[in-house]
């Protein structure tokens, strides 16, 4: 029963939170826009704008949901939940905290340590990319189609990379489990043992979530809204939470790969693991604030034939490495 | 490839520092330029007379016609202005003016000047019909942003 409990707790706290944080990227992501380009950004709402993320949500809630006519209505409702839903689960592998004792039992503050944590990331972010494929060939309509276009090929050439990039580490460490990882990090976190990989797992995580310079998938400019044009209400909310979550996740990915996930001085594990993932998040709103989307041959071009080969030197050194040095 | 992007990251993170340039405007308002052209308004003389002396060269200027002005000879005993006659209705239609500030240059006692309210929004229509008691200023002193509107030197004075 307390096991349960616990469980439940667990996936509460760590989903809720998950969801309270996508949401509050919104603000992040607003306010750090507005810093970049010398403006205030949302400050009305609350102290520092702080309950915009929830006026904006009743406002999403309450507004109308338009189903186009010509659109296959049972797959467009269901699509932006085949992008969330995924985006949520691949969080509970990720560890985000050290192990805390809850009426008298030890709990591991991660929702599931399972021995293949890394493939099951990679699995769900697979799913993921159904979504928002789906819900752009429901949507009936020439932008979203050729949005989802764009995203599936463009998540099936990083994707690679992205496994890849994390391969370096997953040697190293020897294991799969995010938590071992996370052990192995004791001394030092990988990051300075994997540059490379550092390096080429940022690039393909900004390509895997559609962020700036690689958001082709929705690019604003030229395909209004990329695969959620077409989508209005709480069906767009859901698209973007899950966008955001997925940005999270990988961050936390990236943060347990290569920062040392919970670990640091001082302050406490989760306060450091936040403080990792916002790191990452930050950069990714910099990142956007600064740089113009890529054109989609160099966005083909530069992952296949810069990331994939950096991709592939980088497990053949470390795999040199390992087995030569130890 | 990365130093460019290091550049621009760089640019971006030094324009983060930079004062900002928003006004957060219902709690701070910025004082208009002179010579900004807004709600008109009617001024006196020194001694509390109105300048209006009813001539409708104003309206006569108006491109849009939102001018209207009736007027009435002076009572001798008590004058309203300094001239022979006075303005006994002045109308503005404030929805119609284009704010092109004819009525301020065409006026011979630098009576009708465009001011620097920029604020008046109506509920109805019918509330943009500014009557005289509405742009009749109490003492034109109290007023020293609408001495910038017209030139004392050029002006016929009654005195």
């Amino acid at each position: 029963m307390v096991t349960l409990l616990i469980i439940l707790g667990k996936v509460l706290v760590g989903f809720g939170g998950l969801l309270l944080l996508a949401a509050y990227m919104t603000w992040m992501e607003r306010r750090v826009f507005a810093l970049i380009q010398v403006r205030v950004g949302p400050n009305r709402v609350g102290p520092s704008g702080l309950l915009q993320p929830i006026a904006d949500g009743i406002k999403l809630m309450f507004k109308e949901t338009i189903i186009p006519a010509q659109a296959d209505k049972v797959i467009y409702v269901l699509a932006p939940a085949v992008t969330l839903i995924p985006a949520l689960a691949a969080f509970a592998v990720v560890p985000f905290g050290d192990s805390v004792t809850v009426l008298g039992q030890k709990v591991d503050l991660v929702l599931a340590d399972i021995n293949v944590g890394i493939l099951y990331i990679f699995a769900m972010a697979g799913i993921g990319v159904y979504g928002i494929v789906l819900g752009s060939w429901a949507s009936n309509s020439k932008y979203p189609l050729i949005g989802g276009l764009r995203s599936a090929a463009q998540l099936i050439s990083y994707e690679l990379s992205l496994g890849m990039s994390l391969l370096g580490v997953v040697m190293i460490a020897g294991t799969l489990s995010l938590k071992g990882i996370v052990e192995g990090q004791a001394g030092m976190p990988y990051i300075v043992l994997q540059p490379l990989g550092f390096l080429l797992f940022v690039v393909c995580m900004l390509a895997e979530t559609n962020r700036a310079p690689f958001d082709l998938p929705e690019a604003e400019s030229e395909l209004t809204g990329g695969f959620h044009t077409e989508y209005s209400s709480m069906h767009f909310a859901v698209y973007s939470i899950a966008e955001y979550c997925s940005m999270i996740t990988l961050s936390a990915v990236g943060a347990t790969f290569f920062l040392g996930g919970w670990r640091g001085p001082l302050l406490p594990p989760v306060v450091w693991f936040l403080i990792k993932v916002l790191a990452f998040m930050f950069f990714f709103m910099w990142l956007r604030a600064s740089t113009p989307r890529l054109r989609y041959d160099q966005l083909m071009g530069f992952g296949w034939k810069v990331l994939l080969p950096l991709s592939i030197l980088n497990v053949i050194l470390t795999a040199g490495a390992v087995v030569f040095i130890g | 490839m990365l130093g460019e992007i290091c550049k621009g990251l760089w640019l971006t993170l030094k324009h983060s520092f930079k004062n900002r340039v928003t006004v957060q405007y219902p709690d701070v308002k910025e004082e208009m330029p002179v010579g900004y052209r807004g709600l008109h308004k009617l001024l006196r003389w020194e001694d509390g007379l109105e300048r209006c002396v009813g001539c409708k060269l104003c309206s006569a200027a108006c491109p849009v016609d939102c001018i209207y002005v009736e007027s009435e000879e002076n009572d001798p005993e008590a004058p309203t202005s300094k001239g022979e006659r006075y303005a006994s209705i002045y109308e503005i239609n404030e929805l119609r003016c284009i704010f092109c500030g004819y009525c301020e240059e065409a006026c011979p006692v630098g009576a009708v000047v465009l001011g620097n309210e920029y604020e008046f929004c109506q509920d109805d229509r019918g509330k943009f019909l500014y009557e005289k008691g509405d742009l009749l200023v109490e003492r034109t002193e109290d007023h020293p942003e609408l001495h910038a509107r017209y030139d004392e030197k050029n002006l016929l004075t009654y005195v």
